[in-house]
């Protein structure tokens, strides 16, 4: 059986099950969404209004047995950048709808009766959408237990807590991973676009999918067995992430004094060793948590984790660099333990952990808040974000909107989005990345930091300006194409450093579909997702003016390095000529 | 001019196990980031070098160290 595109109208409660575009065949992931969303969406549409969309497509290898590949895509129009938005998760969800033979799952439209919220769930021949008041008010664990009561264990489950119900611009979708955690679908204020098309949570049948069929079923083992050995030889992939996590990085960020601290005014982090990957590594141990945990079915890498409190019971899992950077150094909270209490915290309310602890970092500056105070950060997402009292709607609203409300100047985003862990002035190759491309400010979108930090393709210096503007090219043509295939981000490091990694990825491509791309064509089909999502967005007016770092960086030196962002903009905007 | 220079060394990721994060040590003039990395014994046929920096900046193994520096040095790592 061919895949379908199911496609859902909340405005009259209906579906169809259509034919997939012969256009849109030989497209998956990332490369689906954002051709769905510049075909389908008025880019001058109000990202919470009827005519915005959401689109959900698994990679072209989810649902095999190519290693790392249960990425799934969310395309849509971000309430919080008013761009394009592409924002990939693990989990269980990719895998299952591949299996389901869902191309890709369309939303549309907002119910006329906006009293209730509703739960969408996909089997191979029908869609249910069903009105859940039971579920109103309740956050993503609740939502989880009451979904995996309804169905098989192994049903597939995507939810927002109250913060999306109330459309806030820090909130994400959330999905079930294999142990029964979640993992984020983040960044944009997508929690949001859910909330006002008025689903609560949406759930795939995982009891009566079949197995995706290969073109090429021994070419596509060979490929793969190659593949698994790429990830696993390689020393990042294989050794460090499994042992230390993605909290490795603290250390070796905050040495280049790229670390952003004190909201952005310092590179380095007095917090750094008691919030670092080694330190997690060592509690975890004498705790009896577990370092390596895989986000989705098929991961050999397994970057996550189990952390415990020190009397050895559960705290959070999926704790990851982005969030301990964001409150540990940004915020300053010292306290590993307290960090994973609110990391716990904001899973089961379902919101962004770089968007929120920025926010955090802002408010200190606006005077809501004490500077590392842990306790009442902790308390201000219990209380206040949750339920949506004026303070919570303020924290809310994301980092550019506190800044704006309370007239301060040092307000680090991009296109309205929050600056992750990497100091635009300090690793200029990432700062590139940031005002480029058309996510806003996003770090897994042509990650530089690999080569201007971990040596990995290489070495630009990371506070010279040469070079820079290729790299993140380079880097962000790449990462559209891999994100279109259902890989992990990690695929990169074995990418950047092993000859045998890249070639092989494409031949499972050709294996599992029976065609004959080329490295040109994965090329190509990354350049083109790029260009696609960049026109959305300049139609949408997000035009070069956008492209920029916030004002204060160019003329604010950045202690340890007192480096200042200093390309012009005419260097900036070379990033398009290709 | 003194004959002996003294350099703080910070180590990560897998080069702490048995050995020590953070330790000041003496080295002859002219000592080479190669000297210390003998000196110390790493384990580098396990974990080989991935990045070396002395005072926030990416340096080879042939950088000489001056008094008063600080030698970080860490092994191939990545997150994100």
């Amino acid at each position: 059986m061919a895949d379908k595109v199911y496609r859902v109208n909340m405005s009259n409660l209906s579906y169809k099950i259509e034919e997939v575009p012969a256009h849109w065949m030989g497209l998956g992931g990332r490369g689906l969404t954002s051709t769905v969303i510049a075909e389908e969406v008025d880019p001058e549409c109000h990202p919470l209004g009827p005519n915005n969309k959401m689109v959900f497509a698994p990679g072209l290898l989810s649902g095999t047995t190519a290693a790392n590949s249960g990425r799934n895509s969310l395309g849509t129009k971000s309430p919080l950048t008013g761009g394009i938005k592409e924002s990939n998760v693990g989990g269980t969800m990719a895998g299952i709808m591949a299996k389901l033979g869902v191309k890709a799952l369309i939303i549309e439209g907002i119910p006329e009766d906006d009293s209730t919220f509703y739960h969408i769930h996909i089997t191979k021949d029908n869609v249910m959408i069903e009105a859940v008041p039971e579920l109103v008010g309740k956050d993503n664990f609740f939502v989880l237990d009451a979904m995996e009561e309804k169905y098989n264990k192994k049903v597939a489950v995507m939810t927002i807590g109250r913060p999306g119900e109330m459309k806030m611009l820090i909130s994400n979708i959330s999905v079930r991973d294999p142990k029964g955690k979640l993992r984020s679908h983040g960044r944009g204020g997508v929690g949001a676009v859910m909330g006002s098309k008025k689903i609560k949570c949406i759930t795939v049948d995982a009891e009566n999918y079949k197995e995706v069929t290969y073109a090429a079923p021994e070419k596509f083992k060979e490929a793969s067995k190659i593949f698994t050995k790429a990830l696993q030889e390689n020393p990042i992939s294989g050794e460090g992430l499994p042992a230390f996590g993605t909290n490795v990085l603290v250390n070796i960020i905050n040495e280049a004094g790229g670390l952003p601290s004190h909201n952005f005014r310092s590179g380095s982090s007095e917090n750094a060793e008691a919030i670092c990957g080694e330190t997690m590594a060592e509690n975890i141990k004498e705790r009896h948590g577990s370092t390596t945990h895989g986000c989705h079915a098929g991961c050999v890498i397994q970057c996550s984790q189990t952390y415990n409190d020190k009397d050895g019971n559960y705290l959070t899992s999926g704790f990851e660099y982005e969030m301990i950077w964001a409150f540990g150094a940004n915020f300053g909270i010292s306290d590993l333990d307290q960090i994973a209490k609110i990391d716990a915290l904001m899973y089961d309310l379902g919101v962004d952990a770089i968007e929120t602890g920025v926010t955090f970092g802002v408010a200190v500056d606006a005077g809501l808040i004490e500077f590392g105070d842990g306790l009442r950060a902790f308390e201000i997402l219990e209380k206040e974000v949750a339920n949506g009292t004026p303070l919570g709607r303020i924290i809310g609203g994301a980092a550019g909107n506190l800044g704006k409300l309370y007239g301060l100047v040092r307000v680090p985003v991009v296109k309205n989005q929050s600056i992750p862990a990497y100091e635009p002035r300090a690793i200029k190759g990432q700062g590139i990345t940031y005002v480029t491309t058309p996510m806003g400010a996003d770090h897994t979108a042509g990650y530089a930091v690999a080569t201007n930090i971990l040596n990995s393709g290489g070495h630009i210096d990371p506070l010279q300006k040469e070079g820079q503007v290729e790299l993140s090219r380079n880097l962000q043509i790449a990462s559209a194409a891999v994100d279109s295939t259902g890989m992990c981000i990690f695929v990169a490091f074995p990418a950047l450093d092993d000859p045998k990694c890249l070639p092989a990825l494409i031949d499972m491509i050709n294996a599992r579909f029976g065609i004959n791309l080329t490295a040109d064509d994965v090329t190509n089909l990354g350049a083109n997702i790029l260009k696609t999502e960049h026109e959305f967005n300049i139609k949408a007016g997000l035009t070069s003016a956008t492209d920029r770092v916030p004002e204060f960086m160019k003329y604010e030196t950045l202690p340890p390095t007192n480096a200042i962002w200093d390309f012009t903009n005419e260097e900036i905007d070379e990033f398009w000529n290709f | 001019m003194p004959n002996k220079i003294k350099v703080t060394i910070k180590l990560f990721a897998q080069y702490r196990e048995g050995k020590f994060k953070i330790d000041k040590r003496s080295y002859e003039n002219n000592s080479t980031i190669k000297d210390v990395l003998d000196d110390i014994g790493l384990d580098l046929g396990k974990y080989p070098i991935g990045v070396l920096m002395v005072n926030g900046r990416h340096v080879k193994e042939d950088f000489a160290l001056e008094d008063g520096q600080i030698l970080a040095i860490f092994p191939k790592v990545g997150g994100g």
